[in-house]
């Protein structure tokens, strides 16, 4: 709190505050009623008032400005505390830096882009890089909260570490990504920081128009003294001042860099850093969104649910094939396989002495040859089929049948063969995700089209894509239709967001509007997105869109209340303009205010207090719901129109009957 | 129900029922579609071949905006020239004298811009060459090329991506071949038949029954008094407009008139409905600036009927409604009614002195006109309410959490840029011109010009600046009509409201032109449940706070010190 005071203070200088047309002008007007202010001290002239009424109106404008700086400090406050805590895990931690063959301990602030450094089991990562040698598990709970450990090893998708996270075990050599300063997180700091922020085009376009409405109200007030002139009407220069102060938006004018501030800060706490204020916004407007159906769409992995044996195979010799083939084979489908099989099952067999057959891209199948020859694969239908014919043998109908129910449920098979012969058919099945129906039903009225991306086959995706509620799926994904995809959809005009990890989403991530890289991805993955999630949960693109909408939807809704309460202003106003020499216009006095100055008063009070009122909710952010555009708007005008109408009349009449005392 | 008010319901009932065919007739002519008056053909390939111009070249909006400011750049020469040498030029049979520099600058900009402010009496000031190839000629061409702006934004507001917005020559001919010659033909043999000279003659000298003798004024009149009205121009042929007998004979001629001057801005609104195919947009902006029109045409009405307290102070019978300065053929609803209509469409035409209406029909035509976008002029009143639109989508946008966009095109920076210039021009224009005199007449009221600034009002107080205030007014909404009472007629008036009609005219047709062709430049973005429609009553209610807030909030002080103040003072 009190540093965010400080901070109120300092933004006070005009060099900075420029940026902010409302807010300058009304700091201008300050300044205008200090020389007032002195001058009906010094002079002892009561033509433009007493120097009571001088003084407080000075106070309130200066009031104004500073509510208006501190609701951009704390917001930068509570947006700094949250990087920095990210940031301290990693700071000045000793690193081991590998320089011609030599190892020597170093702080990891002079780490170098380029830089090759060791960690052994037990140290903390000096910096973000990626791993050029060995393999290690991780503790990656101080970034993500997550407390079980991660497997990282070089080459492949899953090189990536993070600076602060910890070793577990192993040792790894690792390459420096990025350039002191300019790490992701960096970055991140960068745009909760108002100074260095940038703004985003809505919020440029945004303050286009209340610069305009200031301009306007500069035109009304600076001819109101002609005006006045021409009806014998002297008006005071507080009077001009507070006029001007008042209609111009300075709730909106004032808030709207602590709304900015306060959505990236969001971002953040929901542990996603972004690259630009604008990604977030752009995330608000997505209409297509990506999604891999791995992970987000269905837990973890197929597993595994049913032996089918082919004609003339026995069952246990299918379900030892079975096993064999999957002995040495860690995927997790191949696990799954053990399981369904049984412990029994499972410690009878032995591969000893056997090679091992790692899944090609050009096979397509994995599996085992045993010491006595036998080799034992499994893999899709066409792959064993390929190799069933070219032993010369031919496909059981039977299987081929048993293959097309499993697809034709939403399930993946899987075909063994044992030396050329089919054995038979594993049945995999995927299981959704409790609660993502749901999800993506939010997702509908949202207006945001979800598009399920599968390596499964049009059968199977189609399955899944309809028990989970997707409204499109691509089966058989390669990277490239994932590429393709996105470019289909925004050719049509609409906005593509995806989610990602390997270095092979990089171009789609990189073509998407909105990328949201897994932390946990490659260096390459990280570079393409314009967010990185430091979760690794996939389905955290939902939350992002959320912020993104609510970060518009707080612009918009406070740019309505600030300029609908402006009827109200005109009404306390304009008739303590004109009350001395038209007191004809007392008729438009209807909220009965005591006087001139208890009037203007009033309406500046109001117009200063309603800032730090609206804080919390700035902060905050305007509650998202997704019930449609239509009913949005509907809702929004009325609470924050007609509401912004209604509360300054009751606000006003209840200050100045607190000011009508004195005044 | 009581005749006037009959008359009232009568004209605004045909008013929409023609509109909406002449809409759907509009949109055919304007994509080019087969019409009844495809048998015009060979006439408008002539023009086109005599004007170098090939009608099928697509412009960009800049190429547009060039040769719609070209062309009239070289009218107003025309027009300033003819106006500057009538008195030896020929058809001039009264020996009427040419016109003063100033005069002929302010009259030149005032037909051009469609505004029609005059600071001359038409008996008197015009010979019958200007009131044929000056003022009616630039009445057709100025209403003609508002319609072909708009024409360009509906283009513009498709759905397809386009660097092209149409070709104004193309636009322009045909609103004038297609819609506004063959209307004013069918008007003006009307107004004949109701009793309107049109003729070459001079001046009749007769002995009335009273046996005085009187030299009336004639003229071509029937002809020019059509498009005056359907081009919502509003000049009239002889000085007192459509009050005077000849130009608006009877009660029968005036529902006409008034349903020629709303016939096309409102048509203008259906056109859009049936161009785009979006018929549910339009009928929101209809409903939108309807509720308006109405609700300022029943305040109208009841404070013209309920007569004027002063004058029931002095003991005078006001069952027919306050009727100083209104003609009794017409009545006092029927001229509520006409003066909201005209401030409404930017049509200058006046059928009573709307200085002598009552102080809440003066704050009602002036706020009409500062909004200028209820219906408004041909082409243009809907390019204003575009202006509005923009502002609505851009907050009502934000408010439901997507950047804004209009049917299917984002509404960015540079738009956004622009609908605030446009915003600001016309209280810019109306408060700083009307601030100007209110400080010659306080601080310079002896400055020697032909008409002392001391002198230019002819009532004090806040009638006075109502005066200043409506004049300006009606510039920068190039309405035309005058609250008159105003010494208008001399250097500064004819050149400070010279200025402001010329760049209230021309900004707003470029603003919205510009905004239409840079979003047509961009890459629709199909509708999902998540995109803010338009064509709902909600937007409609939001473009209408809009609407009223920025009207309301930036002229709301000037009025009080006018009509409110005078209201208050009376009532």
């Amino acid at each position: 709190m009190r540093p965010a005071l400080v901070e109120a203070f300092k933004k006070l200088n005009p060099a900075v505050l420029y940026r902010n047309p409302v807010m300058f002008t009304v700091e201008l007007g300050t300044a205008i009623m200090l020389f007032m202010t002195i001058y009906a001290l010094l002079s002892g002239d009561s033509s433009q008032g007493s120097f009571g009424y001088n003084l407080l109106v000075f106070i309130v404008l200066f009031l104004t400005v500073l509510f208006a700086n501190f609701a951009e400090a704390i917001a930068e406050a509570r947006g700094k505390a949250q990087a920095e805590s990210l940031r301290k895990t990693r700071e000045d931690t000793p690193a081991k830096l590998v320089r011609n063959g030599q190892q020597e301990i170093v702080s990891s602030s002079v780490l170098k882009k380029g830089d090759v450094f060791i960690c052994e089991a037990g140290d903390t990562i000096p910096m973000d890089g990626e791993i050029i040698e060995g393999l290690a598990t991780i503790d990656e709970s101080a970034i993500t909260g997550e407390s079980a450990p991660v497997i990282r090893e070089a080459g492949g998708d899953k090189s990536s570490v993070t600076g602060g996270t910890k070793v577990l075990s192993d040792r790894i050599k690792v390459e420096v990504t990025t350039q002191p300063g300019e790490s992701f997180l960096d970055k991140m700091i960068a745009l909760v920081e108002g100074a260095s922020r940038q703004k985003t085009p809505n919020e440029i376009a945004l303050t286009v128009l209340l610069a305009g409405f200031t301009l306007i109200f500069i035109m009304v007030c600076v001819t109101l003294k002609p005006f006045g002139d021409y009806a014998g009407t002297p008006i005071t220069v507080a009077a001009f001042v507070a006029l001007f102060v008042c209609l111009i938006p300075t709730t909106i004018g004032g808030l709207l860099s602590a709304i900015g501030v306060a959505g990236m800060d969001r971002a953040l706490r929901a542990n996603v850093i972004t690259k630009s204020g604008k990604a977030v916004e752009t995330a608000g407007d997505i209409d297509v969104l990506l999604l891999d159906k791995t992970g987000t769409i269905t837990i973890g992995n197929r597993k595994a649910t049913r032996f089918y044996p082919a004609p003339g195979v026995d069952q246990n010799d299918f379900v030892e094939a079975c096993v064999l083939s999957s002995l040495a084979d860690d995927t997790p489908e191949g696990k799954s396989i053990l399981e369904l099989a049984g412990e029994q099952v499972v410690r009878k067999a032995s591969i000893t002495g056997a090679q091992l057959i790692k899944f090609t891209a050009e096979t397509r199948t994995s599996g085992v040859v045993l010491s006595d020859q036998t080799d034992i694969r499994k893999g899709a239908q066409d792959a064993i089929l390929r190799l069933v014919q070219k032993a010369g043998n031919t496909f059981p109908t039977e299987t081929s049948q048993a293959v097309k129910d499993i697809s034709n449920n939403g399930g993946t098979p899987l075909v063994v063969a044992k030396n050329g012969q089919v054995q038979g058919v594993i049945e995999l099945q995927d299981i959704i995700k409790p609660g993502i129906r749901e999800r993506f039903e939010r997702l509908r009225r949202m207006g945001v089209k979800t598009v399920m991306v599968t390596g499964d086959n049009p059968l199977t995706a189609k399955y899944i894509a309809e028990k989970a509620g997707v409204d499109d799926f691509i089966a058989e994904a390669k990277p490239e239709d994932k590429l393709a995809y996105i470019r289909r959809e925004q050719a049509d005009g609409r906005l593509v967001a995806m989610m990602g990890d390997g270095t092979n989403d990089a171009p789609a991530l990189a073509q998407a509007d909105v990328g949201v890289a897994m932390n946990s991805g490659t260096q390459a993955a990280k570079e393409a997105g314009n967010m990185v999630d430091l979760d690794n949960d996939p389905t955290k693109l939902i939350e992002v869109i959320e912020i993104g909408k609510q970060l518009l939807i707080t612009r918009g809704t406070l740019t309505t209340f600030s300029i609908a309460n402006d009827v109200a202003k005109y009404f306390a106003i304009v008739p303590a303009l004109f009350m001395a020499s038209l007191p004809a216009l007392q008729s438009l006095n209807i909220m009965g205010l005591n006087s001139p100055e208890s009037a203007i008063l009033s309406a500046v009070i109001f117009n200063a207090i309603i800032i730090p009122m609206l804080i919390p909710l700035a902060l905050r952010g305007v509650a998202y719901r997704p019930i449609g555009a239509e009913a949005l708007l509907r809702r929004n005008l009325l609470v924050y129109g007609v509401g912004g109408v209604v509360l300054p009349f009751i606000g006003i009449k209840l200050i100045d009957l607190l000011v009508a005392i004195w005044f | 129900m009581n005749t006037n008010l009959l008359g009232v319901l009568v004209t605004l009932a045909l008013s929409v029922g023609l509109a909406i065919p002449l809409g759907r007739y509009l949109a055919k002519v304007y994509q080019g579609e087969r019409v009844w008056t495809d048998f015009l053909n060979p006439l408008e390939r002539l023009i086109y071949r005599l004007g170098g111009v090939n009608p099928g070249e697509e412009m960009g909006w800049q190429r547009f905006i060039r040769a719609l400011l070209t062309i009239n750049m070289l009218w107003f020469i025309f027009a300033f020239l003819l106006l500057f040498l009538q008195g030896v030029l020929p058809l001039n049979p009264d020996g009427n004298s040419s016109m003063t520099a100033d005069l002929a600058f302010n009259t030149a900009i005032s037909f051009v811009v469609n505004c029609n402010l005059q600071h001359y009496s038409g008996e008197s000031g015009l010979t019958y060459l200007t009131q044929t190839g000056v003022i009616m000629f630039l009445q057709f061409v100025s209403a003609a090329t508002g319609m072909a702006a708009l024409a360009g934004v509906y283009k513009a507001m498709q759905e397809k991506q386009s660097n092209t917005i149409g070709n104004f020559y193309l636009y322009f001919i045909q609103s004038i071949t297609r819609v506004l010659l063959p209307l004013s033909i069918v008007l003006a043999i009307v107004l004949v038949a109701a009793g309107t000279p049109m003729t070459f003659d001079g001046k009749i000298n007769l002995t009335t029954l009273q046996g005085v003798q009187q030299s009336i004024s004639q003229g071509p009149a029937a002809a020019m008094i059509a498009i005056k009205q359907l081009g919502t121009n509003g000049g009239g042929f002889l000085g007192v407009n459509s009050a005077h007998p000849l130009e608006n004979p009877s009660f029968l001629s005036n529902i006409l008139q008034t349903v020629s001057i709303l016939l096309i801005p409102m048509a203008m609104v259906f056109a859009l409905g049936y161009y785009l195919r979006r018929q549910r947009l339009a009928w929101v902006i209809f409903g939108v600036m309807s509720i308006g029109f109405l609700s300022f045409v029943v305040g109208t009405i009841r404070a013209e009927t309920a007569g004027n307290p002063a004058i029931t102070a002095m003991g005078i019978d006001q069952r027919l409604g306050s009727m100083e300065g209104k003609e009794i053929r017409l009545g006092a609803e029927a001229s509520a009614l006409w003066g909201i209509a005209t401030t409404a469409t930017s049509n200058g035409s006046v059928n009573a002195m709307h200085d002598s209406m009552t102080p809440f029909s003066g704050f009602l035509q002036m706020l009409d006109m500062m909004i200028n976008a209820l219906y408004g002029g041909v082409g243009v009143g809907l390019l204003n309410y575009y202006i509005f639109i923009i502002i609505a989508v851009f907050i009502s946008g934000l408010m439901v959490g997507r950047t804004p966009e209009l049917l299917g095109k984002k509404v960015e920076i540079r738009e956004m840029k622009i609908a605030t210039l446009i915003t600001l021009l016309h209280p810019f224009l109306i408060l700083v011109g009307t601030a100007l005199s209110s400080y010659l007449v306080v601080n310079h009221p002896d400055m020697a010009w032909a008409v002392k600034p001391g002198n230019w009002l002819n009532n004090p107080g806040n009638h006075g600046f109502s005066e200043m205030l409506y004049e300006y007014t009606s510039a920068s909404a190039n309405n035309g009509s005058g609250f008159e009472g105003l010494g208008d007629n001399n250097f500064f008036w004819n050149f400070s409201s010279g200025i402001v009609l010329l760049l209230g005219r021309f900004l707003p047709i470029i603003g919205p032109v510009a905004i239409a062709g840079l979003l047509a430049q961009k890459q629709y973005i199909p509708e999902s449940s998540g995109t803010l429609r338009v064509d709902t009553p909600t937007f409609g209610l939001m473009t209408f706070a809009v609407i009223f807030i920025l009207a309301a909030l930036s002229f709301i002080p000037a009025l009080a010190l006018g009509p409110l103040a005078e209201y208050f003072s009376m009532y």
